[in-house]
């Protein structure tokens, strides 16, 4: 039942309930719906209030700071344009299960409906891209919407929740400030139990020769890096991660054949096609990772999940568990027997050796492949590191190794340009004492490139790596492999000075294009805690690969080497 | 193959939304959609006809299970229930057929809501295969207006 209280305002207890929650940092952007919520804001001693240049960028260290911390991100917007500005980062993390609470001004409840002055629908808009939404309607539900809001986006497969707030709804009083009875079921913030049966999927797991588990963005949520390198050491299972999964294994352990897909490592595709048992580990078959019907169509397919309806869903599987992927791995591995596998773990250690992640180092420039390798070795391996969308995405995934999970930040779902900076800044925040990098491209670095100001402001030494190809990198590659090099709209000469854009907002920065330079700059780049801009110039002719082209299986894989012999580079 | 759903949500504003936006969104094909409040006054009956092969249902119904507002979801066998559809149909009439008409509504038992020199408004309600079969012997006399409610369905009880 409500307790009864003395009467305090909406923004009030909104702000009270962040802080009861344990948030201590929100990020956000004012205006006129949201003014009362951010009066109250105004006098918390708790809560650390972020103000950004644009509420994507807000959203997007939301985002950050949640992937980098495993905590709830927390971003505010006032009504209309604040609020529609979320869109994106709220597809975002519904697409890669990032838990963010969006609360958003509304205009007063007797204008809503009226297209008052920044008036949007932003429940109706949101809909489909949270996993939960509410128009609070009165001050006396807030606590309600609160604690469903925060149960659900932590809950189970994690995602996003908007709570939409008006304004005299900011001001009205209430005296309830927590509710017993929730409306929701239970079941979308409780772990549920495990379903399926254990025994003959173990059975199966334990039948397979070769065997290879493959690894998603679920098994970071789960929280179950350690649950996994135990049962791939105890089975002698060779592990595959997809681009969301890159940190939940181990990237150097012996065991790591790196990412799968379409611009995954050669020898994870061929294990992928010369398995006979794989077990998909909280990833959803994605269509960047699996065509349906060829998807390691000769192995016997298994897969543990929370979603039950990601079961089925694209690629048909021979056994399946239900669950938290922690608790079912705990479950499992005692079932699992111990084996080793000389000839399949060899197999692929000769497949490791015989088809390398490669790139052309005999010119001067600066390949990004080898400017990241280096990039790995100085910064030991213990960086965070962001990055925004296109080749550079790629090469940052193939080429810096993770040993731990919630330190790789990207975009895997919506593939979002713009991402990358403002969730860097969300997890230099979460992480003051850790080196934070932003890996971007000239082309999605502007994409969100306001929030520079932000990084000035709150002097947080947030790293920003540019390669600079004067093209939009990734549809260059597209359109010279599959559109005879038309190169409809993907070449500009415009490009700022990013040294000189990183001045004005006194960031130091430094710009490069010789090979000779590289040693000399990463120094520059890493040398102290202080925000830099590294610009690197890199061919624009440079490619990704091993490549599978869209549409297409592990079977029709192209690897650097076979461009090399076609003549081409 | 035609699957009809019954889905037992919250009754609140904005709970449509969220159900059919995901059908949309998923370009699953509705037929037809009906919603009412149920003897619980929180909580509504929906009864959704879907068209569509079992995995395609299964992952409706996963994915309806997933909203917040969803407490349940059932599928209900079309053997298995007890389906009800009303329509109200205009139909154009002349004094050389008037008799002809109320005559077949006799037999559907269907009731003559509305008369006017011109038209005839009938009500009628039945399970789909009837509704239909009724509305295929109106069309002769000129169909001028159509109303249909959608189905709505409950289990059998007696076993």
């Amino acid at each position: 039942m409500p307790k009864t209280e003395a009467k305090i305002s909406g923004a009030r207890l909104m702000v009270e309930l962040l802080e009861e929650y344990g948030v201590d940092i929100v990020f956000g952007y004012p205006g006129g719906a949201i003014l009362p919520f951010y009066d109250e804001l105004y006098k918390s001693t708790k809560i650390k209030h972020i103000l950004v240049r644009h509420e994507q960028g807000a959203i997007h260290m939301a985002e950050g700071y949640a992937r980098s911390t495993g905590k709830l991100g927390v971003c505010i917007a006032t009504s209309g344009p604040g609020a529609t500005n979320l869109v994106t980062g709220l597809t975002d993390a519904k697409l890669d299960s990032v838990p963010i609470l969006a609360i958003t001004g509304q205009v007063a409840t007797n204008a809503i409906g009226t297209d008052a002055f920044q008036e949007a629908d932003i429940y109706g808009i949101t809909i489909p891209i949270t996993k939960y939404n509410a128009l609070i309607k009165s001050a006396d539900d807030i606590a309600r919407h609160f604690q469903e809001a925060t149960l659900v986006a932590l809950g189970g497969r994690p995602g996003p929740v908007l709570l939409d707030f008006p304004k005299d709804v900011q001001t009205e009083l209430t005296s309830i400030r927590k509710v017993d009875k929730l409306k929701i079921d239970s079941r979308h913030y409780q772990k549920p139990p495990i379903g399926g049966d254990l025994d003959s999927f173990a059975a199966a797991l334990n039948k397979a020769k070769r065997p290879l588990l493959y690894v998603g963005g679920g098994a970071i949520n789960a929280n179950a890096s350690k649950e996994i390198r135990e049962l791939a050491e105890k089975g002698n299972i060779p592990v595959t991660t997809t681009l969301m999964g890159i940190g939940a294994f181990p990237g150097t352990h012996q065991l790591s054949v790196g990412m799968l897909g379409m611009h995954g490592t050669a020898y994870a595709n061929k294990a992928v096609l010369e398995c006979d048992y794989i077990l998909n580990l909280g990833a959803r078959f994605d269509d960047r990772v699996a065509k349906p019907g060829e998807f390691a169509e000769n192995a016997v397919r298994a897969h543990i999940d929370i979603d039950t309806a990601e079961f089925n869903k694209r690629v048909s599987v021979d056994y399946l568990l239900h669950g938290d992927l922690k608790e079912v791995l705990k479950a499992l591995i005692p079932k699992v027997n111990k084996v080793d596998r000389p000839e399949w773990v060899g197999f692929l250690d000769t497949l490791k050796k015989n088809h390398p992640l490669e790139f052309d180092d005999s010119t001067d420039t600066i390949k990004p492949q080898g400017f990241l390798q280096k990039l790995y070795e100085k910064s030991k391996g213990k960086a965070i590191v962001s990055t925004d969308v296109g080749q550079h995405q790629m090469w940052a995934a193939q080429y810096y190794l993770f040993e731990e999970a919630n330190r790789w930040l990207t975009s895997g779902g919506l593939g979002t340009m713009g991402y990358g900076l403002p969730a860097a800044i969300g997890a230099k925040f979460g992480n003051p004492n850790k080196t934070v990098i932003c890996v971007s491209g000239d082309g999605s670095i502007q994409m969100n490139i306001q929030e520079l100001a932000t990084i000035a402001m709150y002097k947080k030494g947030v790293k920003i790596l540019i390669f600079n190809n004067n093209f939009l990198g990734m549809v260059r590659q597209w359109q010279e492999l599959f559109y005879e090099e038309r190169f409809s709209e993907s070449e500009w000469n415009y490009n700022p000075d990013f040294v000189k854009l990183g001045e004005a907002y006194s960031i130091k920065g430094l710009r490069i294009a010789n090979k000779s330079e590289i040693d000399k700059a990463l120094e520059f780049f890493l040398e102290d805690d202080d925000a830099r801009i590294l610009e690197v110039m890199i061919p624009a002719e440079e490619k990704v690969f091993p490549m599978i082209p869209a549409g297409k299986s592990q079977k029709d894989m192209i690897e650097f080497s076979d461009t090399v012999r076609a003549g081409k580079k | 193959m035609k699957h009809i759903l019954k889905i037992l949500v919250n009754n609140h504003p904005g709970v449509m939304s969220h159900v059919s936006g995901l059908f949309t969104r998923r370009s699953y094909n509705i037929d037809s959609i009906a919603v009412g409040v149920t003897q619980d006054s929180e909580i509504s009956n929906m009864v959704i006809v879907v068209k569509g092969d079992d995995s395609v249902v299964e992952q409706v119904k996963r994915q309806l299970l997933k909203l917040p507002d969803v407490i349940d979801v059932e599928d209900l066998a079309y053997h298995d229930c007890i389906s009800r559809e009303l329509v109200l149909v205009v139909v154009k009439v002349e004094d050389s057929n008037r008799t002809e008409i109320i005559s077949i509504c006799e037999v559907f038992q269907a009731k003559i809501a509305d008369l006017t020199k011109t038209t005839m408004t009938i009500e009628f309600s039945g399970n789909t295969r009837q509704v239909e079969h009724f509305m295929e012997m109106m069309q002769k006399y000129g169909i001028q207006e159509i109303a249909r409610t959608g189905q709505i369905a409950l289990k059998y009880r007696s076993t």
